[in-house]
């Protein structure tokens, strides 16, 4: 056991676990923040998806000891107060979900694909989100839905631009 | 609109559907619901027969004390105007708790925001065989509308006796009764005020018509779609209650091992509670890694059984029956005209057998349960299909009374048949009783594809006899263990012989989104390109050519019509079709594909899906359906399969086993066909059954490859 200090959604929390446990495990069980999901344990489904410095990590594999104070961001700190982020509304919009057990692995995910990427394309955008698997078959959706935020988010961003 | 169910063909009866309702029903008594839900009225259905002649009376509304004790709740409408529909009926992704929703607020006339759904709960809803084989829209979206449409009724009634006026006048909408002469008008809430009023449903009480849908029939989104974006909702294995441990069970080292002995001496002394009943060991611990731990340090002995592996898999089928079970009993076997006879006239003779394998469900989320005991009383909530059968299963499990035990299901990731069981509720239970507080039990992913059960594997043999003209005279079809789902023909042949044979199954096995349907039609539609080869037809020509009914017809040619069927092939191009009739709908799908010849591989480019299932009740939901069935399909029939050798599953990790991925997912076209003149029917297993076939005439067109077994090309096409 040991005490670690995380930084999760511009939250500092401090819990008592063993460094090796999965920082999955330590959301969930510890933070009680089930927004990040289990499907495989082994980084294969993406469902337990998390930004860590920005970047799409597998929570599942990541050893919480290994990320004590970085910034992590999990589904329930995207969007502000009672504002959705753009790829939430888009993932309502498009209807990109069924069971919607990988929706939230699936918005951390093109969250992380739109920070770096304004304006994927289809190939890339199939090319960044493989390593998420939806079993529900949306996947069509979810291209859309990623399409649609990234055009929100072109659109918002020369709004604010040209206030300036 | 005629509400009796449009019939082609009868419907085969299902094995592994077939669940018996419990022999008796405890419920809350009328008095009970209105303490419970407060004033306001109350739509019912009476399970007593007594109570029969007073509901064939026709739509009656009054403070009624003879009405038996022994009612079921459908709906609350509460004197702030809040609407509450009880179904038993579960959300695992088919958005029917927003279809649902839908058909009530068309008869009701009310917004949707002010339904609330409750479902699934053996405490509050009325008793539900289960949510599977596509029966949720035909049955309970008519159900509800019915409740909503009496409770609309009573409302305009009410209306017209406190205006003393004639109710047929009188109109509903917006949450009001309306009078457009007086244009006076209440809101239902005031006419809910103060009462206490039970209305059972009428036999035929008037519904809405299609035509005339105005909420029903639309695309609406999600109703709690926010609480998925934001990761609130809360699935099976998120629920938790104060002073919860987590469960663990220790699981023999392969199928069908006996239990020789147990040392669990080690995992005490971690401070977990261990359990060993019979053959069942597991753990209680304060967290999931504790309890992981100490069931890895129980020691225990097993004794394993011989178990055959999937190589000799389909030998083992063929020769393994049931015994005890006539093959030639009622279901399974269909007889008509003389095969023998019109097989040996056949101008052309077409055998051929067709095999599937096992294959997982896979949900996302896995089973998971909490339990909690109060004394003798058991709450479950759990992820599963079937909570009243869950509830069943967990009274057997502790003799006790079903009335003492109530099964919840939050809406859950997903099910596609996989979640018909209660496992995981089992477990928590037992662990819970003796560690003396809620326990919670996740399988892990390597738990759900070894422990849950798989779609059956089968063999599929398959005689036929046609005339050169391509006219099909005889058709004889063996079905060995995967199921009767879809056995049957929907081609015009005089003469049948249609016979499916139980064998026993290595595997534990049970349903599947569309069941045996997808194997059967995999068999018949395959085996119809082969004919239609052999007698030198358009395989498209050759289908209408035996097709007599028209629904079918009329999928085939929407879909031949989007597809562009006749074009020619670009080198390494391929197109097939396939379809058929399952579950009261009917499906066409045309495929595209491309054979890569050096490297073997084989993509799906391009799926057009035709389907007709009736009135059209969500049709942004529908088109989500089908995409989903044919992203899904995909797996089986291009990669996934079971492998196992002596009692062990050698793929069971998301690592090792392929599912479908962005990056194998074609264009996919979606025509709908709206019968407004036809009920709704469900969507969610039928549009599944025509892919594979389609894929495998696709890959014979491109290829001259031949393939008859599921899956088609687990490590390529191999072009010799
Ligand atoms: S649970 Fe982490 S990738 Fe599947
Ligand atoms: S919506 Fe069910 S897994 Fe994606």
């Amino acid at each position: 056991m040991a005490t670690i200090h995380l930084a999760v959604n511009g939250r500092p929390y401090t819990v008592d676990a063993d460094p090796q446990t999965s920082l999955l495990t330590v959301l969930r069980e510890h933070l009680d923040l089930t927004g990040s999901k289990y499907g495989c344990g082994e980084g294969q489904c993406g469902a337990c998806t998390v930004l860590i410095d920005g970047r799409a990590q597998r929570s599942c594999i990541t050893k919480v000891g290994a990320v004590a104070q970085r910034p992590i961001t999990t589904i329930e700190g995207l969007g502000s107060g009672d504002q959705l982020h753009p790829v939430q509304e888009a993932f309502l919009e498009e209807g990109a979900m069924q069971c919607a057990y990988c929706t939230s692995g699936m918005i951390m995910s093109a969250v992380a694909l739109l920070n770096r990427n304004h304006q994927p394309k289809e190939s890339e955008i199939v090319e960044f989100m493989d390593g998420n698997i939806c079993r529900c078959g949306t996947y069509p959706r979810i291209v859309s839905a990623i399409q649609r935020a990234a055009r929100a988010m072109a659109k918002a961003g020369a709004a604010t631009g040209a206030g300036r | 609109m005629s509400e009796k169910p449009h019939v082609q063909i009868p419907m085969e009866p299902e094995r592994y559907e077939l669940t018996a309702a419990p022999p008796y029903h405890f419920d809350l008594d009328r008095r009970e619901f209105f303490r419970f839900l407060g004033a306001g009225i109350l739509v019912v259905s009476v399970l007593k027969q007594a109570a029969l002649t007073q509901e064939s009376g026709g739509a009656r509304a009054g403070r009624d004390d003879s009405l038996p004790k022994e009612i079921d709740a459908w709906l609350h409408l509460g004197e702030n105007g809040k609407v509450t529909v009880y179904t038993g009926k579960v959300e695992m992704g088919q958005n029917i708790r927003t279809s649902l929703s839908q058909g009530v607020a068309e008869e009701l006339h009310v917004p949707i925001s002010a339904i609330e759904m409750v479902m699934g709960d053996t405490q509050l809803t009325p008793f539900d065989m289960g949510t599977f084989g596509s029966r949720t829209t035909p049955t309970m979206n008519l159900q509800l509308r019915k409740v909503a449409a009496a409770a609309r009724e009573l409302l305009i009634g009410l209306a017209a006796a406190q205006w003393q006026t004639d109710r047929q006048r009188l109109i509903a909408a917006d949450g009001k009764v309306t009078d457009p002469k007086t244009r006076r008008s209440v809101e239902y809430a005031a006419l809910a005020k103060g009462q206490q009023l039970t209305q059972s449903i009428p036999a035929d009480g008037p519904l809405i018509p299609a035509t005339s849908w105005t909420v029903a029939g639309q695309s609406v989104p999600k109703v709690d779609g926010r609480d998925f974006v934001t990761g609130k909702h809360r699935y099976p294995s998120d629920h938790k209650l104060p002073d919860c441990w987590q469960g663990k069970v220790l699981r023999p080292p392969s199928f069908g091992a006996t239990l020789l002995s147990v040392d669990s001496q080690k995992a005490e002394q971690m401070g977990a509670t261990v359990v060993h009943d019979g053959n069942f060991v597991g753990v209680a611990a304060p967290d999931a890694g504790l309890a992981t731990a100490a069931v890895a340090a129980i020691r225990a002995e097993w004794k394993s059984e011989p178990q055959p592996s999937s190589k000799e898999l389909f030998d083992y089928l063929r020769k393994n029956p049931v015994e005890g079970r006539d093959p030639t009993g009622d279901g399974d076997r269909y007889e008509t005209g003389n095969v023998d006879q019109a097989m040996a006239s056949a101008e052309h003779r077409l055998q051929q057998t067709y095999t599937v394998s096992y294959i997982a469900h896979v949900p996302l989320e896995p089973r998971a349960a909490l339990a909690k005991w109060e004394g003798d009383n058991l709450t479950v909530w759990t992820g599963t299909q079937r909570p009243f059968g869950v509830r069943g299963e967990l009274a057997e499990a502790f003799r006790i009374p079903e009335d003492r035990v109530r099964v919840l299901m939050p809406d859950t990731g997903s099910g596609y048949g996989g979640k018909h069981t209660g496992e995981t509720a089992i477990e928590a239970a037992r662990l819970a009783r003796a560690a003396k507080r809620p326990i919670k039990v996740v399988w892990t992913r390597e738990e759900e594809f070894t422990w849950a059960y798989f779609r059956p594997a089968g063999v599929i043999d398959v005689v036929s006899g046609a005339r050169s003209d391509g006219t099909i005279t005889a058709w004889e079809f063996h079905n060995y263990n995967s199921g009767s789902a879809g056995i049957r023909t929907y081609y015009a042949i005089p003469n049948q012989r249609i016979v499916f044979h139980a064998t026993r199954s290595p595997l534990r096995q049970g349903s599947y989104r569309a069941l045996a349907a997808t194997a059967n039609h995999f068999a018949r539609e395959s085996h119809m390109d082969e004919v239609a080869h052999a007698v030198k037809m358009d395989p498209l020509e050759f289908r209408l050519k035996n097709l007599k009914d028209e629904r079918l017809r009329a999928v085939f040619e929407a879909a031949a019509k989007k597809f562009g069927w006749g074009k020619s092939p670009a080198p390494g191009q391929g197109f097939g079709m396939g379809g058929g009739y399952e579950k009261l709908g009917n499906i066409a799908t045309f495929v595209e594909v491309s054979v890569d010849r050096k490297s073997g591989e084989v993509k799906v480019v391009r799926v057009v899906s035709a389907f007709e299932c009736g009135a059209v009740v969500n049709p942004d939901n529908l088109r989500n359906q089908i995409q989903g069935s044919n992203v899904q399909g995909l797996g089986g029939a291009l990669f996934e399969a079971i492998e196992f050798e002596q009692g062990k599953i050698l793929n069971g990790r998301m690592s090792e086993y392929r599912v479908p991925r962005f990056s194998d997912v074609p264009v996919l076209e979606t025509v709908l066909l709206d019968r407004k003149d036809i009920p709704s029917v469900g969507a969610g297993e039928c549009p599944m059954v025509g892919l594979a076939p389609a894929i495998a005439n696709a890959i014979y067109h491109a290829t001259g490859v031949r393939l008859r077994s599921l899956p088609l090309v687990p490590e390529g096409l191999k072009l010799s």
